[in-house]
């Protein structure tokens, strides 16, 4: 198995191709980048070759670098081992980039060009930036960039580097900091590549054979180099540095370690020559991956979702794919169901009641298009065939053949039983009936169903088009092929699913509602609101309780209140928060859509500071608790809520309520998700905290049993539950 | 242990710190000698009479780079066998060099100093020395920096003084600062600056506006407001620290924070003994030291808490002393002393401070301990304290006990 070859035509141009066996997409393992050193030494001393260039085998470049050969590393031999390995790559790397030339006069080096056919991330564009001159296909489909920070670490084999060197700290920001991608034009356009032609092998080719002694040598190997925009304390560069820090600060609330890192590393690298600056570019780039915090970003947001939208939790079942999919309710979260499953390429029967509201919820679909095409990203034609898929109607009828039904009408259990049993009785005997409820429980409206081992939860995000969650419910009597059939259509709509069973609020809403209600109880303790809102913020949450409360209405809030409260009877826990939810709701301050709420809007809705009322009703209280306080109060409330899902079998793979909890409500990406941060935090403290709150805030910071017998074992939730191994 | 006297103090006038201030002709080591040899003249002191020199000095580039200390004394009348220390604590590095100079002779290292320093802010600027806090991430984001400007709104913000209250108190100092002149309460230490022909170049303050009114200061626009709350946003920085902040009250602009000026001080400190060698009288004891670390990110509120240090190592309480001088580097810094303390605003920077009269980073320190004394004899009280917000979070104080 090899990963690179090497070929050399009478031209005297050594063509090194990657391709990767069994895999549609490059990635670099440590085996291959072994065998693209060796290639490189070969070319480099055999006189017959003139220059080299390294393309791919594949359609597209490279995906980057193999992140599980990343936490090998680490695993292997800690914060030794992975210095060790990215320097091996710097060293391969630089070579490429030296290219065999004298180290002084930077003369008789053999010129080396990367032709890229399409998508070039990661290493994927680090591996080109170390070549003489970069030639990519005019693909608008190809991506081109480095993501790694959306997975919680930075370029690390020279990337940060290199391109902070090529185009100033100011301009490479946005590829750096954000993870930036660009198709060829704008990539080049950017400075990130050199040129945009029909056939890159061709050109890069050509370019060998044409290039001189100075075309190889990159400025910041040239005399004299000045790095763009000015280094640190040039004045300019001090500028650009002084802000740089400030707004990485403020925009990642000082918890993601890999901005920090990258940031230090462009700014120690600036002042020192280029090696230097690897070294320096390693060893931050080691201290980000010793980090638990991108261990477990990694883990989550690239192992953990990658294996759950491959089908790691799907039960043995033929191929479920969806052709047609009948969705029942054209509201809001029917239209978006429609929308994303026509885009899919499924052909949509879209029900409603009145026809108005069916072609309503279809035009959603055509304003999406009208959108995405004034942007540049749909043709006319591209929505012309999407709107041909869906087809909106009142008339049952037209359900037959569908093989799939999710049913997204009114939260009324009567209303949905009366349009199960309606669409049942057209559909195919072995077609899947689904439900988006985000409230009822699935065994109870599977009753409603003739087939109950063929009914299911769906249950979206809103807005649908945007939320790359979907949970899928199984109810009491959901069958293997049910769950195969929501977890085929979900890979269809290139979303993330996770599978979890019938409980109240199943798992995201069950556990997003105890942190909204912990924010509320704060408020009536008559805390600080821009405290609490701060602390979530500070943890990583994207929005504090209030603004989400906000978000999501307040006379949802008091709906759900309502309901809990009759369900639950005496126990219900949460007259506390109910008080100052009926309150605003008695004050008409609904939330966002009413453009007030626990937030002050402005006349065009736009969110303005928090309320002032607030300070009147529920007076400051003069001891203000400290930041780690409600901190933990606001984390402990939900991820104590997805300790116990977890031991009452509600979650049955703790990967789903990490993948669930970041993609579902945004919980602190930082950290994982809930699983990754207690075991961030060790089951042994997280019991401590438990117990501090507990005796100062009440019972529902109790320590579930599965934590405290944890903590007496020394356990992780990752040691025991991880990879697959099923909660007991 | 040997007591540390005051036999002198002195200072330049302040010039404006652009390209037009009266002094921006002048280098520092020209400003720094001559005074010096003012200091010499003034007490017929020999050349070898001091033990040191040690100057205060913030930018330490350029011409005020490679130990001007050192430079000035080659410079001027002093002996070349007295050697030179340059010093930087930021705004307190004047003060810093007459604390040091005193604790050496209290400690015996010497009979007397020569302590002061100079900042010639139109010539050399502020900041461009560098500095790591601002722009190296691994300490700028452990530390919450954030300029000096945000920072004194911070304060206004966390303490509640109001855009009112800070123009008020920068009104008093321009009045109270124009009365000093208008009564030659500054004539005991003003040195005029003379060029090399013995012709004067500058022998008043130049920076005040004496004719300032509330109107005039109501039209300006926060001076901080943008860096702020836009590019690059340092607000959430602080609020980062601060999380209990809803928003920074941007209440500082170009007339309630201290000016940029040119300027020099210094003061003459010896033990008796040296007193009786030159037939000088001590003006005044060093009763009392102190430095402080304090919250970066807030960085101004030094002043309160090494006050109340140096009360408790001097076995003092705030209704001891007489008269203060608290460097008007922002007005919420004055602002932030007199609520802490509750003391009356009469008798803080009676002669007004540096939002009238300017603020020359590295002589300042020496400046206002001159001020005060001068102030003490004039209204013929005993004790005197003196203190400093520093960038970075720090504070410095001195008192001062005439005899």
């Amino acid at each position: 198995m090899t990963d690179f070859t090497m070929s050399r035509g009478d031209d005297g141009v050594a063509v090194i191709t990657w391709d990767v066996p069994g895999k549609s997409m490059n990635v670099l393992s440590m085996d291959g980048a072994q065998e693209l050193n060796d290639l490189i030494d070969q070319a480099l001393a055999n006189e017959s070759v003139r220059g080299i260039v390294i393309t791919s085998g594949k359609k597209d470049f490279a995906a980057g670098m193999d992140l599980k050969v990343i936490a090998g590393m680490k695993e292997a031999n800690g914060a030794q081992g992975v210095f060790d390995g990215v320097m091996t790559l710097h060293r391969l790397l630089r070579k490429i980039e030296l290219a065999g030339m004298d180290s002084k006069t930077k003369k008789g080096g053999k010129p080396v060009a990367a032709a890229l056919p399409g998508t070039a991330l990661g290493i994927g564009l680090e591996l080109p930036l170390a070549t003489h001159r970069i030639f990519v296909a005019d693909n608008p489909k190809a991506k081109i960039g480095l993501p790694e920070i959306m997975v919680g670490i930075f370029p690390g084999a020279g990337g940060t580097t290199r391109l902070v060197r090529k185009l100033g700290a100011m301009v490479a920001a946005p590829f750096l900091l954000e993870g930036k991608l660009s198709e060829p034009k704008k990539a080049k356009a950017a400075g990130l590549v050199d040129e945009v032609v029909e056939d890159p092998l061709a050109a890069a080719k050509a370019w060998v054979l044409e290039a001189k002694e100075a075309d190889l040598v990159k400025p910041w190997d040239a005399k004299g180099y000045k790095m763009p925009g000015g280094e640190p304390f040039h004045p300019a560069g001090f500028m650009t540095f002084v802000g740089a820090s400030a707004m990485v600060h403020a925009k990642t609330m000082g918890v993601y370690p890999a901005a920090k890192a990258l940031l230090s590393a462009v700014y120690e690298g600036a002042q020192v020559p280029f090696d230097q600056a690897l070294k320096i570019e390693a060893r931050w780039f080691t201290n980000v991956l010793m980090n638990p915090s991108s261990t477990a970003m990694i883990r989550s947001l690239f192992i953990n979702k990658g294996a759950l939208e491959k089908g790691a939790n799907r039960p043995e079942a033929p191929d479920q794919t969806v052709r047609k999919v009948g969705i029942l309710g054209a509201g809001m979260m029917g239209a978006g169901i429609a929308y994303v499953s026509a885009k899919a390429g499924i052909e949509v029967v879209l029900i409603d009641a009145a026809q108005a509201s069916a072609d309503k919820g279809k035009a959603y679909s055509e304003g999406l298009m009208d959108k995405a095409i004034s942007r540049k990203k749909a043709t006319e034609d591209q929505k012309a065939e999407l709107l041909a898929r869906i087809t909106a109607t009142t008339d049952y009828a037209a359900l037959e053949g569908c093989d799939l039904i999710v049913e997204a009408v009114f939260e009324d259990p009567s209303v949905k039983a009366e349009v199960t049993r309606k669409a049942e009785a057209v559909i195919p005997a072995d077609a899947i009936f689904a439900t988006n409820t985000s409230t009822l429980p699935i065994s109870d409206l599977a009753k409603a169903s003739a087939r109950p081992g063929q009914f299911i939860g769906i249950h979206f995000f809103s807005p649908v088009d945007k939320m790359a969650l979907v949970e899928i419910i199984k109810g009491r009597e959901t069958g293997p092929v049910a769950v195969a059939k929501a977890l085929d259509f979900v890979r269809q709509i290139r979303k993330t699913p996770i599978v979890v069973n019938d409980a109240r609020f199943f798992y995201a809403n069950r556990c997003i509602i105890p942190y909204i209600n912990e924010g509320i109880r704060l408020v009536a303790e008559g805390v600080n609101p821009t405290l609490v809102e701060n602390a979530a913020k500070m943890m990583g949450m994207p929005l504090g309780p209030l603004q989400l409360v906000d978000e999501t209405s307040i006379d949802l809030g008091v709906k759900i209140a309502k309901a809990t409260r009759a369900a639950m009877g005496d126990a219900y826990p949460d007259g506390a928060v109910d008080e100052v939810l009926f309150w605003m709701a008695d004050q008409g301050r609904m939330g966002r859509k009413a453009a007030a709420g626990f937030y002050a809007y402005d006349e065009a809705g736009k969110r303005q500071g928090l309320w002032e009322g607030l300070d009147a009703q529920f007076p400051r209280a003069d001891d203000q608790p400290s930041l780690e306080e409600v901190q933990h109060r606001l984390m402990f409330a939900q991820t104590l809520e997805a300790v116990r899902a977890l031991e009452e079998g509600v979650l049955e793979d703790i990967r789903e309520g990490d993948v669930g909890a970041i993609l579902g409500w945004g919980y602190a990406p930082w950290s994982g998700g809930p699983f990754g941060w207690l075991d961030i935090l060790g089951a042994e403290r997280a019991v401590a905290i438990c117990d501090q709150l507990a005796g100062a805030h009440g019972e529902r910071f109790a320590a579930p049993a599965l934590l405290r017998e944890m903590a007496a074992k020394g356990d992780s939730f990752y040691g025991r539950f991880g990879a697959g191994k099923k909660a007991a | 242990m040997t007591d540390a006297f005051i036999y002198d103090a002195a200072r330049t006038p302040r010039g404006k710190g652009r390209a037009d201030g009266s002094l921006h002709e002048v280098t520092s080591l020209a400003l720094s000698a001559r005074l010096l040899n003012a200091v010499k003249a003034r007490n017929n002191l020999e050349g070898h009479a001091v033990e040191d020199v040690i100057w205060g000095n913030v930018t330490q580039v350029k011409e005020q780079g490679g130990c001007l200390a050192r430079s000035a004394v080659l410079a001027s009348d002093l002996d070349e066998r007295i050697p030179g220390l340059s010093i930087n604590r930021f705004c307190a590095s004047g003060m810093e060099a007459v604390n040091l100079a005193a604790n050496q002779v209290r400690g015996g290292a010497g009979q007397a100093y020569i302590a002061g320093g100079v900042e010639m802010m139109g010539r050399v600027a502020m900041g461009s020395d560098g500095a790591a806090i601002a722009v190296d991430p691994s300490l700028a984001m452990k530390s919450y920096f954030v300029p000096q400007g945000i920072s004194a709104d911070i304060i206004a913000t966390e303490y509640g003084f109001t855009r009112e209250e800070a123009d008020a108190l920068a009104l008093e100092s321009q009045r109270r600062a124009a009365r000093a002149w208008e009564e030659g309460r500054f004539d005991r230490s003003i040195v005029p600056v003379l060029d090399q022909n013995g012709l004067t170049i500058l022998d008043r303050d130049e920076y005040m506006r004496p004719g300032t009114t509330a109107e005039d200061l109501a039209k300006l626009k926060p001076a901080f407001k943008e860096m702020g709350e836009m590019m690059p946003g340092f607000d959430k920085v602080a609020m980062l620290k601060y999380p209990h902040l809803t928003h920074i009250d941007h209440i500082h602009h170009a007339g309630n924070s201290s000016g940029i000026v040119d300027g020099a001080a210094a003061v003459l400190i010896g033990n008796e003994e040296f007193g009786r060698a030159y037939g000088l009288k001590p003006r005044a004891r060093i009763r009392a030291t102190a430095k402080i670390g304090t919250d970066p990110t807030i960085m101004l509120t030094g002043p309160v808490p090494v006050t109340e240090k140096i009360l408790r190592e001097a076995g003092m309480s705030i209704g001891d002393i007489d008269l203060f001088e608290v460097n008007e580097a922002f007005a919420s810094v004055v602002l932030r002393f007199m609520q802490a303390f509750q003391v009356d605003p009469g008798k803080v920077n009676v002669n007004g401070g540096a939002i009238a009269l300017g603020h020359p980073l590295g002589a300042t320190g020496a400046i206002i301990i001159g001020t005060l004394l001068d102030e003490l004899e004039r209204q013929d009280k005993t004790m005197g304290l003196a203190t400093l917000c520093i960038a970075s979070g720090m504070g410095a104080a001195t008192i001062i006990e005439r005899v």
